[in-house]
């Protein structure tokens, strides 16, 4: 063997360097951004880090992280899923319909009903080769449309009997943080463990990088394809059934906008739009963002509501923009 | 020499068009057996079907002895067929290791394991020669690497059958020899391998038996040290022996008589990472060829006149007026425009008519107050695909679905449009077939006659050797001499080329 | 024209739109009482009025390979703007609503094209924030409208013709000569096709895009105009809400391709009109509100799917 090939060369010596601190930048910068704000937030508000607050807090993200985690391997696959916002509505109401008869029923009909949408979604996308923001969109009118078929067009709210054990785990607190927020840190782990650990988080990560070269290595793109989009449905519906069970209803008008805040939070926690790269861990510190800034503009007192959505919006945009900077300085 | 994958009297159609008629092939374990066709020819229909990635019409293929059929890529890799693309078809955002094993990856207890995966593609690489950072995104490194791990990731597969189509596209001399380091051992192990290229020189150095496809069907198939060289070629083409020894192998005719004062004068071009002060003078009527491998910064040198590349500086002067660069457009306004060497990505709008592509650039001037004027258009379109001599159903019909070689027509005629005075055209006749190549070729020349300055960039040795009468050598982003008049051989620039730094 | 294959698919991605609604009137004639009245002609116009403005700046976008999800907060802040200047006249109050959709579509704009990014996040954040700046404009207050000129605009009619439904047609008829017949419209679609080789083709690739952004904008202010007018009232917090999902749907049903480098804006048209009659034969024949969602959901699902015979290769 005479011939030696070596990838030295300066320029690619340099490019390392920068390259490697815009990934980082990419990667973790959600979490420093909110570790920087929560202490500024802390000193800034008597009230911002008492226990209230911060239980307060949890618990608000805690059903918004759920969603997200599923959105996170959606969108690193290269695919989104707007239908979530609806299927978590669905969620909440096919768990107080199910509660009837009994808690286990009352978990595991949503799971049923919003896992097989997700396997819907999947199988258009990846079956039928059709683009996932139209199909998730159609999803999202359908699923709202079963809602209302099963609650008499939205007139009826069910409620959840508050000795049931769902109910229990919805409204319950272990260690003074809601049951929901150590499920969602129990399943961001998992989620965590999955994506940079198992041969489906990386399968997934390859087919978001390129399909096509997926595909002809012999991936099982179409079955992981599917995959993404159940677990996008599943972790919605979960969560959909963990917030009626919190509010002990299951209320129908929730849920709209929801996917519009889960991509934000997926976005800013650093996972591409692209696919292909992402962290799960950034999407629970976009989450946490979102909900804190919303905290602190309440804390501020003398600043309209209506700010929270001006300065949510205003916070995507320029993280969105540093993030085109960024991947553009990792090349 | 037993064959171990054969196919017998394979046909495929698709809707209009017949791919494959009646192809045997046969691969015989530890030879290297080449695939040789103009394009068009039906080579990676052939190879899809092979792969798994289309299913046969006709014929039957055997693997080890027995009949079979593979439903879809995954089932020939796992029956032990393994292939490299032409683009490299890995995943550009993961790490090498990921690639190499991506599918495959080495596990402890369920999940991944990352230092045993790290470790064995460092291995791996290694004894190929091949010594990058395995936890780096593949995108990072270059195209010749790029490939080099994806003929590896082949390789490793413990495969009987390794397909290599056009391997040595992005590689670099040193890099070819790397790769034929691995052909070797793959021979020396029982592997049968399938070698589809162009270049006449690595299968004559590397190959055992040669398969020769045109419009679907075999004309040829046998030991490689029977066909000549030129024997080859014509057979490849259809066409007699004599006319191609005659004529020489493009339709060049080599010498233009050039005004004197420059019609295009570029300075000191500096780009960072691409380009150290570069210099590049064209007079009307005059072809300047751009040599170099690859990655010396030809297309770059291209791309910065053109406006398409942001300069660090330089200076670049259009009949004598000083251009601002970094703007295509400003460029375009004065008469300088480029052919992109990618003419599907950064050329055509497939899904857009014929009259459309060409009027693309000079709509503007086509145009009154903003509003399109059919008229205008009507009459240029119709000029130039006469004059181009532009295959095409009618004006109307979608770019998409015009071949090659006169997709590239509608792009030149899109520049001849703009009334440029300087033409940079990059891999002009690449990937077209040889007719109209040879369209192409005349074309070019013609258009020197009639006064226009040509930079000429092509991978095509006989191209740039019989087409310029000047070669810029290029090597890592500066010139490294410029060949002229009787120095303008292939001799000369082959030496230039290899000078060592 | 192309000479199309008469193929049964590709008839039916581009002429299924108008086949459906021509099925579908035919139902209605035969079926619906009341349905072939110059009133009721008149109430289906005029509620598909506004979503139509909306997907004609959408069918624009779309054909840009973007996607303006914005739409209804613009609505909401011209609704917004219009009250607070209509002490000056109804003329000045509406400039100053278009010129804040033009604004809105100039943020837009500049995040996709200057600063590279995402249409689907960079207009997301106009999305959340929009409504919200909205809401600060109007002091969360629903404001009634007492103007008896806009009041007339939403509600009166010339020739027969509610001037809300005149309005639509001629800003159809704008943007379908603008798509075909100028410079700007054959860059716009060619852009879309492809951007790479439309750059190296010399075409001012960033400032169409920031012009389609704005051209969306205004629309979609102009929507929020209508709307207002004929809703009597300026709601911030509730007009336009869910309209990019409207828009988005007939531009797609209508057969403009996501992908760029298309667009139908007379399918778009046809698609508002058939998302518009659907919804309104299944009031009419008593069936719920959750019927008409999952029927539109189906729709799209088809018309995307008719769509894939062009992109399949």
């Amino acid at each position: 063997m005479t011939a030696v090939v070596t990838e030295t060369s300066v320029a690619s010596a340099r490019t390392t360097g920068r390259e490697r601190l815009a990934g980082l930048a990419q990667r973790r910068g959600s979490v420093v951004v909110l570790a920087l704000l929560v202490v500024v937030a802390s000193f800034s508000f008597d009230r911002f880090l008492t226990v209230g607050n911060v239980q307060n807090i949890a618990i608000q993200s805690s059903f918004l992280a759920i969603v997200a985690l599923g959105m996170t391997f959606v969108i690193i696959s290269g695919g989104i899923d707007l239908s979530v916002g609806s299927v978590f509505a669905l969620g909440g109401v096919l768990a107080a319909y199910g509660i009837q008869w009994g808690s286990l029923v009352g978990l595991l009909l949503p799971l049923v009903g919003c896992g097989a949408i997700g396997l819907l979604n999947g199988a258009l996308v990846a079956y039928g080769r059709l683009a996932p923001f139209i199909v998730t969109l159609a999803t999202l009118l359908g699923a709202r449309g079963l809602l209302l078929a099963i609650t008499d067009e939205g007139a009826t709210t069910r409620l959840m009997p508050r000795d049931a054990l769902l109910t229990e785990i919805g409204q319950g607190t272990f260690l003074g943080l809601g049951i929901p927020v150590w499920i969602t840190l129990v399943l961001f782990a998992i989620g965590i463990v999955v994506l940079q650990c198992t041969g489906f988080g990386h399968s997934v990560l390859a087919v978001g990088g390129s399909r096509e070269a997926a595909t002809l290595m012999g991936l099982p793109v179409v079955r992981d394809t599917m995959l993404v989009y159940l677990v996008s449905g599943l972790t919605a519906g979960l969560a959909g059934a963990l917030a009626a069970a919190y509010s002990a209803s299951g209320v129908t008008i929730v849920g709209e906008g929801l996917e519009l805040d889960a991509i934000a939070a997926v976005v800013i926690g650093g996972t591409l739009l692209t696919g292909g790269a992402g962290t799960v861990g950034g999407t629970l510190a976009g989450v946490l963002l979102l909900r804190v800034i919303q905290n602190v503009i309440n804390q501020v007192g003398t600043l309209n509501s209506n700010y929270q959505s001006v300065v949510s919006g205003a916070f995507l945009a320029v993280v969105v923009a540093v993030q085109a900077y960024l991947s553009r300085a990792s090349r | 020499m037993e064959p171990i994958l054969v196919a017998t009297a394979v046909g495929k159609r698709f809707p209009g068009v017949v791919a494959l008629s009646e192809v045997d092939l046969a691969l015989a374990a530890g030879e290297v057996h080449a695939l040789v066709g103009e394009n068009g020819a039906g080579k990676s229909t052939l190879i899809k079907v092979l792969t798994g990635v289309y299913q046969p019409d006709a014929g039957e293929l055997r693997y080890r002895g027995e009949p079979v059929s593979f439903g879809s890529p995954m089932a020939a890799q796992q029956a032990g067929i393994a292939t490299v693309y032409q683009e490299v078809n890995l995943v550009p955002p993961r790490s090498v290791a990921s690639n190499l094993f991506l599918g495959r990856e080495p596990r402890r207890f369920g999940l991944l394991d990352f230092r045993a995966m790290n470790a064995r593609a460092r291995e791996l690489l290694a004894s190929y020669g091949v010594h990058v950072d395995v936890t780096r995104p593949l995108r990072t490194l270059g195209m010749g690497v790029q490939q080099m791990v994806a003929v590896a990731r082949a390789a490793a597969t413990s495969a009987r059958v390794v397909i290599l189509d056009e391997p040595t596209s992005s590689l670099e001399p040193r890099e070819v020899d790397t790769l034929f380091g691995i052909i070797g051992r793959l021979r020396a192990d029982g592997v049968a391998v399938l070698y589809v290229s162009h270049r006449l020189d690595e299968l004559y150095r590397i190959c055992d038996r040669v398969t020769v496809l045109r419009d679907g069907q075999v004309v040829h198939s046998g030991p490689m040290a029977d066909l000549p060289r030129l024997r080859l070629v014509a057979t490849m083409l259809g066409r007699d022996l004599e006319e191609v020894r005659r004529e020489g192998a493009t339709k060049f005719e080599g010498e233009h008589t050039a005004a004197d004062r420059p019609v295009l004068t570029a300075t000191g071009l500096t780009s960072k990472h691409w380009l150290d002060g570069v210099e590049v003078t064209v007079r009307p009527g005059e072809i300047v060829g751009l040599g170099g491998l690859l990655g010396a910064g030809r297309s770059e040198t291209a791309m910065a006149i053109a406006g398409a590349l942001p300069l660090d500086s330089g200076d670049v002067y259009v009949a004598g007026t000083r251009l601002r660069t970094g703007s295509v457009a400003v460029a375009m306004r004065a008469g300088v425009v480029m052919l992109p060497e990618d003419r599907k990505a950064d050329g055509i709008l497939p899904d857009l008519s014929v009259r459309e592509n060409i009027v693309l650039a000079a709509l503007p001037r086509l145009s009154r107050t903003g509003l399109v004027s059919r008229k205008r258009q009507d009459a240029v379109v119709d000029t130039f695909m006469k004059r181009l001599r532009i295959k095409a159903s009618s004006p109307d019909q979608r770019v998409g679905d015009l071949s090659g070689g006169n997709q590239q027509k509608v792009l030149l005629a899109r520049l001849l449009c703009t009334r440029p005075k300087v033409l940079l055209l990059d891999e002009p006749t690449r990937g077209i077939d040889v007719g109209a190549k040879a369209e192409v070729q005349a074309l070019v020349d013609e258009l020197a006659a009639e006064g226009l300055g040509v930079v000429l960039i092509s991978s095509e040795f006989d191209e740039v050797v019989e087409g310029s009468d000047a070669i810029v050598v290029l090597r890592e982003g500066r010139v490294v001499t410029t060949l002229r008049g009787a120095d303008v051989n292939e001799a000369a620039l082959l030496s230039a080329l290899a000078e060592a730094t | 024209m192309t000479a199309v294959a008469a193929r049964p698919r590709v008839w039916l991605r581009d002429n299924g739109v108008y086949a459906a609604i021509v099925v579908l009137v035919g139902y209605n004639l035969v079926f619906t009482e009341n349905f072939a009245t110059v009133a009721n002609l008149n109430t289906q116009l005029v509620q598909v009025a506004p979503i139509l403005i909306v997907a004609l700046g959408m069918a624009l976008v779309i054909g840009t390979e973007g996607v303006d999800l914005s739409v209804g907060s613009v609505m909401a802040i011209a609704a917004a703007i219009l009250p607070l200047y209509l002490g000056y006249g109804l003329l000045p109050a509406i400039l100053l609503a278009l010129v804040a959709g033009a604004s809105c579509g100039l943020v837009n704009g500049t995040l996709v094209a200057v600063v590279g990014i995402q249409p689907i996040v960079a207009t997301l954040a106009l999305l959340v924030g929009g409504r919200g700046l909205a809401l600060v404009f109007a002091d969360g207050q629903l404001k009634d409208i007492r103007n008896p000129a806009l009041l007339d605009l939403g509600a009166g009619k010339a020739v027969g013709v509610p001037y809300v439904v005149l309005i639509a047609i001629l800003l159809t008829v704008l943007v379908f000569l603008l798509v075909r017949y100028t410079t700007f419209g054959r860059q716009l679609v060619a852009i879309g096709g492809n951007r790479s080789a439309s750059a190296l083709a010399g075409l001012p690739v960033r400032r169409v895009l920031m012009t389609t952004y704005v051209i969306s904008g205004v629309l979609a202010a102009v929507a929020g105009v209508v709307a207002t007018a004929r809703l009597t009232a300026s709601d911030p917090s509730s007009v336009g809400n869910l309209y990019e999902l409207a828009a988005i749907t007939a531009v797609v049903v209508g057969g403009t391709p996501l992908s760029g480098g298309r667009v139908r804006v007379l399918g778009t048209v046809a698609g508002a009109l058939l998302m518009q009659l659907i919804t309104a034969t299944l009031i009419k024949h008593n069936l719920p509100d959750s019927a008409a969602q999952i029927v539109q959901a189906a729709i799209i699902v088809v018309a995307v799917y008719l769509q894939r015979s062009r992109t399949a290769r």
